[in-house]
């Protein structure tokens, strides 16, 4: 039994314009000691997908199972969710001044923390706050720890988040963006930390990001999601290396990359699409390049494209059409060729602003 | 549709060394002011401290460095959004430090700026082609009526619809208002162009647009570029050559390959090093330089070389004499570093042990 197992999550949420559809089936399994990378840009779904696993998405419908050591979190009261969340699920957010309340201490709140879990007294609590700061690499913990959060630098709130976030020894760290608002330099010092940490305790990690080359170096998992469903799912180096789904393939050429510096970038043209009028079939095709007649018609599941290892993709192309070779971009396009009756052009679709790929010129 | 806007023959030239902005020793400082009446100085920022660097007419000069380095900064007093407190800035060889807001505003139409968040950026209560028209407002260029064609053509230049020309910013996408923000930018026909983190807020697939369309106008237009951002994987595939900063100070110049390539001062290998790279093996192949702390306060800034309190190299001399911005022996004359001690090729700083122990440095 994996530790985490999240069957076709559906989450959706009412507006005034008509329903968000924030996720649509998402099913992921995650073992302990293992990394999970989800990706994903704006509006893909990716932090309402574990937001509602942490049970923070109020007010949403929510619909699919959400196995926790065999409990299912969506289907927990109040009472019960809360003796889980922190203790054992616990997760650390984008913004680290926003997570800390400005008006206590950072150790207070470290303290708090375990008290409302634990029935142990404040100066145990307090003795564990300061380790737990000296864990996360905080200087002179034993006195920073009465330092208020507008004390602590970007880098060490994070860090204060992180040593919070451990305090109970969770069994499931969720981290989203852990790193988005920090510093190169930083985030280099806060990922190698998390990695430590996680194999120290053997703990498992979700890590969302929209950034493909903060994971590219821990995880083991990687999950690229687009418009509330999973584009494809594979180990990492199948995941870099062996891309099969359009759009991977597309988020890995737009990133400027050292191998080829001032070569031209070849982005997505487009952009996503709105979660209350998605585009029928494949949710990506009106942005694809390789789009046939059936994904305008039929919606793809995940299937598996490789022999062997775990790797899906929800497209309607040849499975063993892997990377970004020029090679297999003409097999693409032959594919795709052979699918089509009517020609399209990538993300221009009637009645949506011309969004040109190249500019003018 | 009438003659069209930008009629200009495209430059084809190369990139000369001509300078076309200059800066000597600039340096910024922001008071920090207490007391309700009598509003005394109890200390100063100090933001930019003695930077002099020259962007030549068509290249891109990249600028790089972590929050509070002061490169954001550095980039507003170079469009003059910011007076300087002293130092001297030249723009197209005439001297515009001293100039007043009217005597300054003929050089204005010539830099423009385009900013990091397309949503601050730009008024949401006012229609798309009277933001993009401003400019012409502003300037007193055409009539009214003649403005609407121009701002249409803008709006077609950098990929918009110019039939969207009554919108308002909220019916518009990220990476679209970003296209209206460089549309306004262009609407003078600077020679100069700002761009301070203009792809930072937006999604990988769109910034990558962003880029392309960016690098399209500067071919066409011959536009120069200060382009500014904390990514060093941006900042590398735009620019010919990259400033990096720390606090208020550039502590290395060169071409872009080659600072990729030699870099010679330990904040630049440090940052190199953690910079993300979406490729899992080098991922793993690399070591991370991880520098000790956080940036100091840019209030009381250590004395000698700023970096010194994180410097993996630093030794007594740091602490006392800030190096000077110099070409380092053994690198071409263009490259300058401001270190006493740059970093040899091939030299592992991962296991360099600095020569002052921790208590010892200044704060």
């Amino acid at each position: 039994m994996s530790l985490l197992e999240v069957s076709d999550l559906h989450v959706s949420f009412r507006t005034t314009d008509g329903d968000v559809q924030a996720v649509r089936g998402v099913s992921f399994a995650l073992e302990s000691g293992r990394t999970l990378g989800i990706v994903g840009e704006s509006g893909s779904g990716k932090s309402v997908c574990t937001q509602t696993l942490l049970g923070l998405t109020t007010g949403a419908r929510v619909r699919g199972t959400a196995r926790f050591e065999g409990e299912d979190l969506l289907a927990m009261s109040e009472d019960e969710f809360r003796a889980v969340r922190g203790a054992k699920i616990a997760a650390i957010f984008q913004d680290p001044l926003s997570s800390l309340h400005p008006l206590y201490k950072v150790g207070w709140q470290i303290v708090e923390m375990i008290r409302a879990h634990e029935p142990v007294t404040r100066a145990v609590a307090r003795r564990r706050a300061v380790d737990l700061l000296g864990l996360v690499g905080i200087p002179h913990p034993a006195q920073r720890v009465d330092d208020y959060p507008h004390q602590f630098s970007g880098g060490m709130r994070q860090r204060a988040l992180i040593a919070m976030a451990l305090a109970l020894e969770p069994k499931l760290v969720i981290a989203d963006e852990p790193t988005t608002a920090l510093d190169a330099t930083v985030q280099a010092q806060i990922l190698d930390l998390l990695l430590r940490l996680q194999q120290e305790n053997g703990m498992a990690l979700i890590m969302i990001t929209h950034d493909l080359g903060v994971i590219a170096g821990l995880a083991d998992e990687v999950m690229v999601m687009y418009a509330g469903r999973a584009a494809e799912r594979a180990d990492r180096r199948g995941l870099y290396y062996r891309a099969h789904h359009p759009y991977t393939n597309g988020l890995l050429e737009s990133i400027p990359s050292s191998s080829a510096a001032g070569a031209r970038l070849r982005p997505i043209p487009g952009q996503p699409p709105s979660l209350i009028r998605l585009p029928s079939g494949c949710a990506f095709h009106p942005r694809c390049a390789f789009a046939m007649d059936r994904c305008v018609r039929e919606q793809p599941e995940l299937a598996s494209v490789e022999d062997g290892v775990r790797h899906a993709s929800a497209c309607w192309l040849p499975g063993h059409l892997l990377g970004t070779t020029e090679e297999m971009k003409r097999a693409r396009q032959d594919a795709s060729a052979a699918g089509r009756t009517v020609e399209r052009v990538p993300g221009q679709t009637p009645g949506q602003d011309r969004a040109v790929e190249e500019g003018a010129a | 549709m009438s003659e069209p806007l930008m009629t200009e023959p495209p430059t084809t030239e190369p990139p000369t060394a001509e300078p076309l902005v200059e800066v000597r020793e600039a340096v910024k400082y922001f008071p920090i002011r207490q007391g309700i009446v009598f509003k005394r100085e109890v200390g100063r920022v100090h933001a930019v401290e003695g930077v002099s660097l020259t962007v030549r007419r068509g290249e891109t000069l990249g600028l790089v460095g972590e929050t509070g380095c002061g490169k954001s900064t550095l980039a507003r007093c170079i469009t003059k959004l910011h007076p300087l407190t002293s130092g001297t800035l030249l723009f197209e060889g005439r001297d515009i430090t001293g100039l007043s807001r009217s005597q300054v505003r003929p050089f204005r139409r010539r830099m423009q700026m385009i900013f990091q968040d397309p949503y601050g950026s730009l008024n949401p209560r006012r229609r798309v082609g009277s933001i993009i028209g401003d400019p012409f407002a502003i300037h007193g260029e055409g009539a009214r009526d003649e403005r609407k064609p121009r701002v249409q053509e803008l709006m077609e230049l950098v990929g918009l619809n110019p039939e969207h020309y009554n919108r308002f910013p909220a019916e518009f996408s990220g990476g679209q208002r970003q296209r209206i923000g460089v549309a306004r930018a262009l609407a003078l026909k600077p020679s100069l162009i700002v761009a301070d983190e203009p792809v930072s807020a937006l999604d990988v697939s769109i910034q990558a647009q962003i880029l392309n369309l960016l690098e399209d106008l500067q071919r066409e237009f011959g536009l120069t570029y200060v382009f500014i951002s904390h990514d060093l994987s941006v900042v590398r595939h735009v620019s010919d050559r990259i400033a990096v900063m720390y606090l208020g100070q550039v502590v290395e110049l060169a071409a872009s390959e080659e600072l990729h390539g030699r870099p010679r001062h330990p904040y630049t290998n440090a940052l190199l090093s953690a910079a993300s790279v979406a490729d899992p093996d080098q991922a793993a192949a690399r070591q991370r330089i991880v520098l000790a702390g956080d940036v100091p306060s840019p209030i009381a800034p250590p004395t000698g070389c700023r970096f010194h309190p994180r410097c993996p190299k630093a030794q007594e001399i740091c602490v006392q004499q800030t190096p000077p911005l110099l070409a380092a022996a053994g690198d071409p004359d263009a490259h300058l570093t401001a270190c006493h001690f740059p970093v040899e090729p091939g030299e592992d700083l991962t296991r360099v042990t600095a020569t002052i122990p921790e208590e010892e440095r200044a704060e």
